[in-house]
């Protein structure tokens, strides 16, 4: 037997190609932010006021202004155009791009598959997330984990820098590991790995109440993602502009 | 408020079929399964639907309006414009019967590949204690109706006749995480997930769940679950680099 005979290949009224392409706009104008500014190797630091940019910490190679090594400096110099944070971008990229939000949003908006409900993709074979390379989307856990540990050292970061004081950039630093922070505990498998995996939440009443607390995060996940990408990218804006004088920081107590 | 309402219609079999034209009246308060059956009842007296309930319970009535998956008796006329012309055509993942009508089976046979529940064998029926929250998430799956939406939109058959083999789609693998989930289910359904009901197939892009008319969090309750437990069991890079070293399968 048949399929019913229909050749449109959808019959949606709606605009149905404007979220993809809303979409893949925000992704790519972002991506062009970030490689600018990675590749940048500058204005990532504020000596006056100790802002770190979050695109760039921790700061871990030799070429870094040392005083925005918190950390220290675990390897030599990079060579050619290679920037500090070439280091510790292919953790932050694997975590978004695994990301079960992030996947939805560029399988649908990059690659069309599909590019929304009910309209066909333009693929003719299709194995999903089955088989190399795609199958290693199943390690998101695992940049989850590196994710939570640069997390950790952005929260750091942003309490250091109010020992000179308060400004507009502290209280952006601020917002922004809030921001990465709600994010990075409203992700699927950190809901899965507090929670999720049991089979009898009576027997662990806190796992269960932290789940619970999760699952509502978990709930805004997609808006999250979104928050967050675009307040690390206007928190790096603010650093660089004050950190190139362009702007000087407004401060409150000094 | 009484108007003539513009419909196109899907009319035909599985030899062939095209969208015809209709003009019929529309009052307020109606759905989309009212205007069909005035057709039926004043212009194409052979029109076939499938529906029972009218009540958005029964799940027989599912088509697609406007391209849009969705029950016929569910869809309120208020949401489209007068002007508007609303095409009413039958699910396009499963093979069509007549007009409205398509032949679901292929849910009926994934559905029995699903292995049943498997409570502890020293259990007798009567016996079973469970605490509510140990069972309130597969208590949501449970809302399913059974319209096959999500099995219709979901793009891995909807666009790849080739997958039905291998693929059980949302409401099936949501029936795995149901079982998984079970607080006295025993059977181990984390492998069979991902080896026999072709979990790694969705690409977790939501179709099902935007879709459902029950609202249920198809991807984000059961799907991703699922895909956690399977990378729990698979994925582990420690795990895996065991079972390579100690040749353990
Ligand atoms: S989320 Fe997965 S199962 Fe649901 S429609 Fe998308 S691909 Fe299909
Ligand atoms: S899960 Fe929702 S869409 Fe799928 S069959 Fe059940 S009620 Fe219908
Ligand atoms: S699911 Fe989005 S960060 Fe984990
Ligand atoms: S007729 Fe029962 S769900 Fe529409």
């Amino acid at each position: 037997m048949a399929r019913a005979e229909i050749a449109a290949r959808t019959l949606r009224t709606d605009r149905w190609w404007l979220p993809p392409l809303t979409t893949f706009a925000g992704l790519l104008l972002i991506s062009i932010y970030a490689a600018f500014r990675t590749f940048q190797g500058d204005y990532y630091w504020v000596d006056q006021y100790h802002y770190l940019t979050p695109m760039y910490s921790p700061c871990l190679t030799e070429e870094c202004v040392p005083a925005a090594s918190h950390f220290g400096q675990w390897f030599p110099a990079l060579p050619g155009f290679l920037t500090p944070p070439v280091i510790i971008i292919p953790f932050l990229l694997g975590f978004r791009i695994t990301c079960y939000y992030y996947r939805k949003a560029y399988y649908r908006a990059a690659w069309a598959s599909p590019p929304a409900c009910a309209v066909a993709e333009p693929h003719n074979k299709y194995t999903g997330e089955t088989r190399f390379p795609l199958i290693a989307q199943n390690l998101h856990r695992y940049f989850f984990y590196a994710a939570s540990v640069l997390l950790l050292i952005n929260i750091y970061d942003a309490v250091l820098a109010f020992g000179t004081g308060l400004g507009l950039g502290n209280i952006i630093l601020l917002v922004n590991v809030g921001l990465l922070g709600a994010y990075t505990l409203s992700c699927h498998s950190c809901r899965h790995i507090a929670g999720g995996r049991l089979k009898h939440f009576s027997k662990h009443p806190v796992r269960y109440w932290a789940w619970t607390q999760i699952s509502k995060l978990n709930n805004r996940h997609m808006q999250l993602a979104w928050a967050s990408l675009i307040f690390v990218c206007l928190t790096d804006l603010y650093v660089a502009l004050v950190a190139s004088g362009t702007i000087s920081d407004l401060r409150f107590i000094d | 408020m009484t108007y003539q309402g513009r419909f196109r219609v899907w009319r035909g079999d599985d030899a062939g079929g095209a969208l015809e034209d209709f003009t019929v009246e529309v009052n307020e308060g109606e759905v989309v399964l009212d205007i069909i059956h005035r057709l039926q009842a004043t212009q194409a007296p052979d029109l076939a639907v499938r529906w029972n309930c009218k009540a958005g319970k029964c799940g027989s009535c599912s088509a697609e309006i406007n391209g849009r998956p969705r029950l016929l008796c569910m869809t309120r006329m208020s949401i489209f414009e007068e002007s508007e012309t609303i095409t009413v055509t039958p699910m396009r993942t499963f093979p069509i019967i007549r007009d409205l009508v398509t032949d679901v089976s292929f849910n009926y046979t994934k559905a029995r590949e699903v292995p049943s529940f498997a409570p502890p064998a020293d259990l007798a029926p009567g016996e079973y204690r469970m605490q509510q929250v140990d069972v309130e998430r597969s208590q949501e799956f449970r809302k399913c109706i059974e319209c096959f939406l999500c099995q219709n939109t979901c793009h891995v058959v909807r666009d790849h006749e080739e997958n039905k083999e291998a693929f059980a789609g949302p409401r099936f693998l949501m029936r795995v995480a149901e079982l998984e989930m079970h607080p006295l289910d025993t059977a181990d359904r984390v492998d069979q997930a991902q080896d026999e009901h072709g979990l790694g197939y969705c690409n977790i892009t939501k179709c099902c769940s935007e879709v459902c008319p029950e609202h249920i969090h198809i991807t984000d309750n059961a799907l991703i679950p699922m895909k956690e437990r399977v990378a729990d069991r698979k994925y582990d890079p420690i795990v895996w680099l065991g079972n390579k070293l100690f040749k353990r399968s």
